[in-house]
């Protein structure tokens, strides 16, 4: 038993070439990330404070598609969507459409808390926001320079790309090796156990690069981005739209439910033999304190901390 | 050859005192689009075709909320929402936030099949529509007198229901207020006579083996502008795999919270149950205290549906001749 906690950035065809200056302000907001939740759960937070106060602070890292550094829509817009999860009651919340509240995943929290639906989206969702009085701001706070770029790129590819950490060079030849599906990154989340064995789930995102306005992807829709119930706490990403059919999120409780796996084995099992190649990684918590963060695309930018000491920062190669 | 099997739905929750003459109009529906999709069954059109063209059908159709007969959000206006999903290469197409597509059902499969993505909503899902050039209606064509009436009463409950300072008296001077106190049975905050059954559906498995299913709602009645239901959520309120097909309806925040649509494929798949067992599993073990039914179909050719509500609207048939229409349990 005791604690656990992970957190992720985002999967995809992260390249393994990706130059220290882009590669060290990322480890370093992983590790800054784990610190703050591992500081949350020593102080006896319950866990769904633990996955907000978490998922609030890479929202608001320009570096990881959520929040501030959300990737832009086929507008040049962003869309933001997030979604929480409490593992005991089943209780969630979702927002999608957003485009000025600072914080995606706390307004979904309000969601589940302050009203009786599941699901805002869009206008209805924004007012939502102002009714509640959270902090917002004029949309052109969240758009990066590095996204505007992004987006051109995916214009001129004529693609809708899902990579998220592409050297952004004019002159390099961009051919990705994982063909029109492109590289699969974006998303941000959080799951944890606390010493009371609550679990959470969070997660949240600015959606594919060029997506279309409107597009809606696996991150608000339980069972498929996001899941916790009492046996484990689960935080998908990758392609949205492989997620969904595959009901990721629910599938490893379901798996661990009805034929009695571990943790371990039924995220394994989701990820590797259920999802095609490249298209998605998740993290995991268990009701006892285990943790697990697979993935089947080529990196997946990650952390996680157990109580009894075991620590990992990572992006490539998956060491479980 | 596979043996072909078809379910439809119009909703579960259903008022205890709904006139007669409704009960039977509702029953007639049901059956036409029965018979509607076993034409189609029989033409041997595949089953993603059938469960689109018999929820167009109640769609099209004001008896049911959806599409035309929707129920109203508080500003006295209609939002869509509906999603489809085919077995087996478990493709799917979702919309929310509909408000003049005609029939929301044909543009959650052109979100499927004409689309990069899954899901599209509000704004950028009537774009796309538009450059579908799918059937587009002013929100008025959706709107019916009767649901004008109900929201009104829905908004007048809403009050009385939370408004403590109300003495006891104003309950019987008030239709709404005699709604409120007449039946205690509520389904999602709202007394069962203003209740607006969400959702229609229809699951199909054709004669190949593949099965799918097709969900369309308008929604909660006075629901707040951009409330998402299960309709449009894959694994919610609708689900389809190479084992079954599943279409879900009843509050929708029990639906989601519980997975429906998905936990049955899940517990087929991951625990050896069939369809029936299945079907009775999620629904005594699933929902807490939520309300709701669904209906389903086994690539097998058997058909099931299960609610714990009080009623649901539903209809089902098999290739061997079964055919039964009901609300009651």
């Amino acid at each position: 038993m005791g604690w656990a906690i992970a957190l992720h950035g985002g999967a995809g065809d992260i390249p393994v070439t990706m130059p220290p200056e882009r590669r060290q302000p990322r480890e370093a907001a992983l590790r800054h990330c784990l610190d703050i939740g591992v500081d949350a759960l020593k102080s006896q937070k319950h866990a769904l404070d633990v996955v907000e106060l978490v998922v609030r602070e890479l929202e608001n890292n320009p570096n990881f598609n959520a929040g501030k550094g959300s990737v832009l829509t086929n507008a040049g817009t962003v869309e933001m969507e997030a979604c929480i999860m409490d593992g005991n009651t089943k209780r969630c919340g979702a927002v999608s459409g957003l485009t000025t509240v600072i914080n995606p995943i706390s307004l979904s929290r309000l969601v589940m808390e302050k009203t009786p639906h599941i699901y805002l989206a869009f206008d209805g969702a924004e007012a939502f926001a102002r009714e509640q009085g959270v902090e917002t701001i004029d949309s052109s706070h969240f758009i990066t320079p590095e996204n505007i770029e992004r987006l051109k790129q995916a214009k001129e590819a004529k693609r809708v790309q899902i990579d998220y950490s592409q050297p952004i060079q004019k002159d390099v030849e961009k051919e990705l090796p994982a063909a029109s599906g492109g590289s699969q990154l974006g998303t941000v989340g959080c799951v944890a156990v606390d010493n009371q064995g609550n679990l959470a789930a969070a997660t949240s995102t600015g959606g594919l690069v060029n997506k279309m306005v409107g597009r809606i992807g696996d991150t608000p829709i339980i069972g498929s981005g996001t899941y916790a119930n009492n046996l484990c706490a689960v935080s998908a990403t990758g392609k949205g739209e492989a997620i969904i059919r595959h009901t990721v999120a629910r599938d490893v409780a379901a798996v661990m439910e009805f034929k009695g796996l571990s943790l371990k084995e039924a995220s394994a099992y989701v990820v590797e033999e259920c999802v095609p190649r490249g298209n998605v990684g998740l993290i995991a918590v268990s009701a006892s304190g285990e943790v697990t963060m697979p993935f089947n695309t080529t990196g997946m930018f990650r952390a996680c901390a157990t109580e009894d000491g075991y620590s990992q920062i990572g992006i490539w190669t998956s060491v479980e | 050859m596979g043996k072909w099997a078809i379910a439809v739905h119009g909703g579960a929750g259903v008022d205890p005192n709904l006139p007669v003459q409704r009960q039977e109009a509702a029953k007639q529906l049901l059956t036409r689009c029965l018979n509607l999709g076993i034409s189609g069954l029989r033409s041997n059109c595949p089953a993603i075709d059938v469960v689109e063209l018999v929820v167009r059908e109640l769609e099209t159709d004001p008896l049911f909320n959806s599409g035309r007969g929707s129920a109203l959000t508080e500003n006295g206006t209609v939002e869509m929402e509906a999603s489809i999903m085919d077995g087996p290469k478990r493709r799917c197409g979702a919309v929310s936030g509909l408000t003049t597509v005609k029939n929301p059902i044909s543009l959650a499969r052109l979100v499927m099949e004409k689309s990069p993505h899954s899901y599209l909503a509000f704004s950028g899902a009537e774009e796309f529509a538009r450059q579908q050039g799918v059937e587009l209606v002013d929100n008025e064509y959706f709107i019916t007198e009767e649901n004008l009436g109900m929201l009104k009463l829905a908004k007048e409950a809403n009050s009385i229901l939370f408004d403590y300072r109300i003495p006891n008296g104003g309950f019987e001077t008030c239709s709404a207020g005699a709604a409120a106190t007449d039946s205690p049975l509520q389904m999602n905050g709202l007394p069962i006579s203003l209740y607006a059954p969400e959702t229609v559906g229809c699951v199909v498995v054709d004669q190949e083996g593949r099965c799918a299913a097709a969900t369309s709602t308008g929604g909660l009645m006075n629901k707040r502008t951009g409330r998402i239901g299960d309709s449009p959520l894959i694994g919610a309120g609708t689900y389809a795999s190479n084992l079954c097909g599943v279409s879900c309806t009843g509050e929708g925040e029990a639906i989601i919270r519980a997975t429906l649509a998905r936990d049955v494929a899940a517990v087929m798949e991951y625990k050896g149950l069939c369809l029936q067992e299945a079907v009775d599993f999620v629904i005594k073990e699933r929902l807490d205290e939520g309300q709701a039914g669904l209906i389903a179909v086994s690539k097998n050719g058997e058909v099931a549906c299960g609610f714990n509500a009080n009623g649901m609207f539903r209809g089902c048939a098999t290739e061997d001749g079964f055919m039964e229409v009901g609300i009651w349990p």
